[in-house]
Formats: C-alpha cells, structure tokens, sequence
C-alpha cells in the first residue's frame, strides 16, 4: 500500500508523468515543515499580510434568539482576500518558492482559492494561471476579474460539466504538460499523497486558534464545531486540533443542492460511494458503472462530486459527522446571519450557520458552540438576489 | 506473462491502435477490430470510456463524451467483446482509468475479462506504487497489467522494469495524449534502461500521428501505440469510419515493419 493513506482512503492515483514531481514535494515539504526559517517567513506572512489570528466572535444575537447553546463564529471572512483558502495558499507558494519553482497553477471553483492563488504568486513574485469552469467563471464574474487584476490568466474550462471538478482536471493536464517550473498549488485537503496532508496542516491554524480563543473566552473546549464541506479544506482545519478531544462533536455540513433524493445534490457522504478519482481512494457521487457524477449546488465552492481522504476515514470511524443541508436551507441562513449578526456569509459557510440553527436550540445554555464562518458572502449576493427572483447587477 | 500479448511483438516492429468503445457506436467499434486485425494490427487497445480521463487530450476526451452519450457501459462493452472473440484471436487490452474498474469490483472486472477473452489491461492513473492492489487480481486471471514510464521516470524506470509484464507502455512525451508536431524525449534511452533490466518488449505512445513519426519511434523500440489521430478519424466519419481507418493502420504498420531491431 502507498504512502498517504487515512485508513484505506488516499493515495496516490496519478499518471506515472507526475509521480517525481510529487514526490519531490514531498520531500521538500517535509524538510521545511520543521524548519524555524520557512515557519517564521509564514507566521508573518499570516499575521502581517492575511491578518490572522482571525476573530472568533461570541453571536449575542444568533444566542438569544436559537435559545441554546452559545453560539461563537470563527471569522476567516475577515481574513486578506475574504477567505480561510490564503492560509493554505501562502504555505504552498512560500513552499513552491523555496523549490525552485517560477510558475504556479491553480484551480477554482467559486473563485476564492484562485483569487488567493493569484494574490500570493503578486505577493512572491511567481506566473500564476488559473483553470474555472465556464460556468463558474460566469456565475462569479467578479471573481475571474479580481484574478486578472492581480496578474493571473484565467482559463475558462469547457470539458465535462464545465465546473470544479473539471478545473481539477484539467490543472492536473496541464501540470503534466509542465512540471519543472511549476507547481500545482492545490485548494482543498483532496488529490494525491501529498496534498491532503500539506493543505490540511496550514489549515490547521483555524482550529488551534480555536482551541486557545474558546480556553480563554469560556476556559472550556467548545461542545460543537461546524463548517462546510466541499473537498473540505475549512473543515479540516477546524476539526484537526479537536480530533482527539473526543468530547468535541464535528460537524461537517455537505451542500444537498435541490436535496439528497435528487440528482442535483454535490453531498457526497450522504450520497456517493468508495471509487478512485481525482489521485485519491474516497467516496465519490458516481453511477452504478463509476462514471462521476454531475453534480448541483447553489454554492460553486461546494459543487464537487467528492471529498477529502482524511474526512472520508473521519466518517468511517464515526469521529467526525456529515449532514446534507439544501440551496433553500443555506440561502435563508445566509439571509439569517446577515440580518442578525450583520455578517455576510459566503453561500458556502452559509451551509454550516443552517445546520447551527437546527442543532443549538437543542442544547443546553452552557453549551458552546463554534461556526467557521470560512469566507465572507459579497461575491454571493448577485446569485442569492437572482436565487431570490430579483435581478441585480453587479 | 500473457502469451497473446507475447506473441504480439513477434511480427516485426507492432502496431498498436486504440480507439474508444462506442464511439461511434459498439457495432462500428466492432467493426474497426477486424478492419484493424486486416490491415495488420498487431495488439488492440479498447477504451472504455470514463466521464473525467484526466490523462487524455481533447480528442479522446471528446471520443468519450460521445461514448457514454450513446449509452455504453462496461457490460455492453463486455457482451462486444464475447462477440469478437468469436472471429478474432488478435491479442487485446483494455484501457481505462481506475474506478471504472474499481467501482465494477475489481475481482468481478476481471474475471469477466478473462472469461471473454481479453489479455491485459492499462490504467493511465495507477502508477507503480498503486497497483498491488489490481496487478494481484490481474496475475489471479492472467491478464497482464500494463506498466507505464514517462519522460520524468528517470530512476524509477528500473524499479518499474523489474516488476513489469506483457509490454512497457513508454509514454514519449510530456502532457496528456494527442498528436504532436515533435518528440523530443529520448526514447532509445529509456527503452535501453527497461532492457538493462528486463528482457520485455517496450511499445512507445503518446503524441504519434503520421508513418515518419511511427518509423522513428519503432527504430528505438518494439512497436508504437496510435490513439488520438484514429479516434479523430472516428470522430470525423463516424458511421463511415471503418475503410478510413484500415487505410490509416495499414499504412502505419508498413511505415515500421521493416524498421531495424534497436
């Protein structure tokens, strides 16, 4: 058995083309890893540049009115760029630097790990080009403009159902096509040995904040922690620091789109089963031959037919739990915790604040839970209008 | 090792064409195989299609949308093949990616596919360090799972060498599959150091589309593996593909059949 495994899922299912490549980062990355150098250039670029440690904000108001358990946001909306994905993504390009490297490719779903992307190859000085679904290069327009500005080329995707999944596809084509001087700058904690581990340690930050912010708000762990997931990047940083505290429910929310008993649904835990695709043994949307399924979401971010190894072995082991929550369910939590908080959640994050508003009025006053607010919803507010038969511009 | 596939490299330099199955249609793939067969191809590889093939280029990405729009699946890919088998004892493989296969169940996929009479199989997406898991299964029904080495290979080519079987798949050229104007890899190189360490027929793909390309290749290696400029053919005539693609493979074959040992 291959190197990267969590239980029997992960890997590395690649072309033969690839396989120094990733080795080579992996060796690099376990060299800088431990090196006080390469983790003191990321502290700072962290905390002088992204703005971390982001905030975690207690939510009177979301409180008082669930009538539960205390309800905390864990603010990486805030964070430079909107989003939990430049914690990931300033590892990966310092990393990529530090390699050799001049050139880095990414792909994008919603936009926000590209837009992250394209800020940090300005930020270091590298060529950045950026592969989205036409589809969603058009249901996030803003976004591909914000990549453009910062000097990235973005590559509409044609093939297959035009969105993440063939942004993933076509990034792994084109690193095979150009492999000394590039490096793939991968956005969730999915694809081959070693990504799920790299992206899931620079993500880790949400949840060792966490921890240390909730001892000293509350002096106690927190009794629930939530996020959404997609390929499940913000999850697992807000699950990781958490998993052996086994007092400590986790709560991963899967996007159900129309719901789980439709075709158009992208929950995969809810709805797929064990294959092998994108470099990586997990559970994936498919049919009954294992052709990938096509799948839906209101959230561009959440439209995967997939999801991480580790979150894949986290749920066969019953450590962690996945629930479904629909277009309708996230749009009205979107609307939600803007008016009640005056926070704007991405649609995406806005899956986690619905299955909040389901559970905390169950528990008891003494409670506490925590919500990765993963990025902040502006670039949602067209969809969501138009979602709500009005027509903006923007 | 599987001796149709052995014997596959016994007449001169091989020819190695793959198409898509289905597309056009599953009686047209048929079709094509003895057409092929006819025009002297030596070993025939039969996709099966797969929604996201990460490794192949426009046309046979294009090749299996077509494919699975026109309701293939693995079973009906199955049945065509019981039928072949009974005109043809050319030796085939299947090329397909890993959760086609997976997902069928990996012993029941190829079971079945030794029952029907296929001699390999290849899986562009599990490299050296993945295939255990379906090399086992594959020796249990004797099929031979067909290695790849590509261009960045460098030391892993021996360690790849060692432990492969039919025929080494040399990828000639960075990227995914379709024709290219060049090829610049070394292949004479990288076929000596499989040599070095196993005496196994090495057929080079990736990038071959006309008879001086297919004789320069053959001259360093045992044979050239064609995809992307048949499935274009099919992809153009469609329906009337079948003389189109004799006349594309005979006239490849005689390009390298003379061509020197290496």
């Amino acid at each position: 058995m291959s190197k990267g495994r969590f239980g029997i899922h992960g890997g590395q299912y690649i072309p033969e083309t690839l396989m120094n490549a990733v080795i080579e980062l992996e060796e690099a990355y376990n060299h800088y890893k431990d090196d006080p150098e390469f983790n003191r250039e990321l502290t700072e670029l962290l905390n002088e540049y992204a703005g971390r440690p982001s905030r975690l904000y207690y939510a009177a108001h979301m409180t008082e009115d669930l009538g539960g358990a205390k309800v905390y946001l864990k603010r990486e909306d805030l964070n430079h760029t909107g989003a939990h994905k430049i914690n990931n993504v300033l590892g990966q390009v310092l990393l990529a630097k530090k390699m050799g490297k001049t050139r880095v490719i990414a792909e994008t779903g919603a936009g926000q790990h590209g837009v992250a992307t394209a800020t940090a190859a300005a930020l270091m000085g590298m060529e950045c080009e950026v592969f989205m679904g036409k589809e969603d290069t058009q249901r996030q327009a803003l976004n591909v403009y914000r990549m453009r500005l910062l000097g990235a080329k973005v590559h509409a995707v044609t093939s297959g159902t035009a969105t993440l999944k063939d942004a993933v596809s076509e990034t792994m084509r084109e690193w095979t096509n150009r492999i000394a001087d590039t490096h793939y700058v991968l956005g969730s904690v999915m694809g081959p040995h070693p990504f799920p581990t790299i992206v899931r340690d620079f993500q880790a930050v949400i949840s060792r904040e966490i921890k240390a912010q909730m001892l000293e708000k509350e002096g106690k762990l927190p009794d629930a922690v939530l996020a959404c997931v997609g390929g499940g990047s913000n999850a697992i940083g807000t699950f990781y620091h958490f998993i052996d505290d086994k007092e400590v429910r986790l709560i991963g929310c899967e996007a159900a789109g129309r719901g789980v008993n439709t075709a158009e649904t992208a929950a995969t835990i809810a709805t797929g089963k064990l294959g092998i695709f994108h470099g990586m043994k997990s559970y994936f949307c498919q049919d009954e031959y294992g052709q990938i399924a096509p799948v839906y979401s209101i959230s561009a971010g959440l439209d995967y037919p997939g999801i991480g190894p580790e979150h894949a072995y986290l749920y066969d082991t019953g450590r962690a739990e996945y629930v479904p929550v629909t277009d309708e369910e996230a749009v009205e939590a979107f609307e939600y915790l803007s008016r009640t908080e005056g926070i704007i959640p991405a649609i995406e994050s806005a899956h986690a604040v619905a299955y909040a508003r389901k559970i905390v009025p169950q528990m008891r006053k003494d409670q506490c839970v925590v919500i990765t607010i993963s990025g902040r919803g502006d670039k949602d507010c067209a969809a969501i209008a138009r979602y709500r038969g009005e027509d903006i511009h923007e | 090792m599987n001796k149709r596939i052995t014997d596959a490299f016994k007449n001169g330099k091989a020819f190695i064409p793959f198409i898509t199955c289905g597309d056009p249609s599953l009686e047209v793939t048929e079709q094509l195989v003895y057409a092929m067969e006819e025009a002297g191809a030596d070993l025939i590889e039969l996709g099966i299609p797969f929604s996201d093939p990460t490794a192949e280029g426009p046309v046979i990405q294009e090749a299996n949308v077509r494919a699975l729009n026109g309701g293939v699946t693995t079973d009906k890919i199955f049945d065509m093949v019981v039928s072949i088998r009974k005109h043809t004892q050319i030796p085939m493989v299947f090329m397909t990616y890993a959760n086609v296969v997976f997902s069928y169940g990996c012993d029941r996929f190829l079971k079945t596919a030794a029952e029907i009479g296929m001699d390999g199989l290849i899986l562009p997406d599990v490299p050296f360090e993945e295939k255990e898991e379906f090399d086992e299964v594959c020796k249990k029904y004797g099929l031979d799972l067909i290695s790849l080495i590509a261009p960045t290979s460098h030391d892993r080519i021996r360690t790849i060498a060692k432990d492969a079987e039919g025929f080494v798949y040399c990828v000639s050229s960075l990227g995914v599959t379709g024709m290219r104007s060049q090829i610049t890899t070394d292949i004479g190189a990288m076929v000596e150091l499989v040599k070095q360490e196993k005496d196994i027929p090495c057929a080079v793909g990736f990038g071959i589309s006309n008879p001086e390309q297919a004789k320069k290749m053959a001259a360093q290696s045992d044979g050239v593996i064609v995809g992307s400029a048949i499935v274009k053919l099919c992809g153009t005539y469609g329906e009337r593909c079948v003389p189109y693609v004799r006349d594309y493979v005979k006239s490849m074959k005689d390009a390298i059949l003379f061509t020197a040992k290496p």
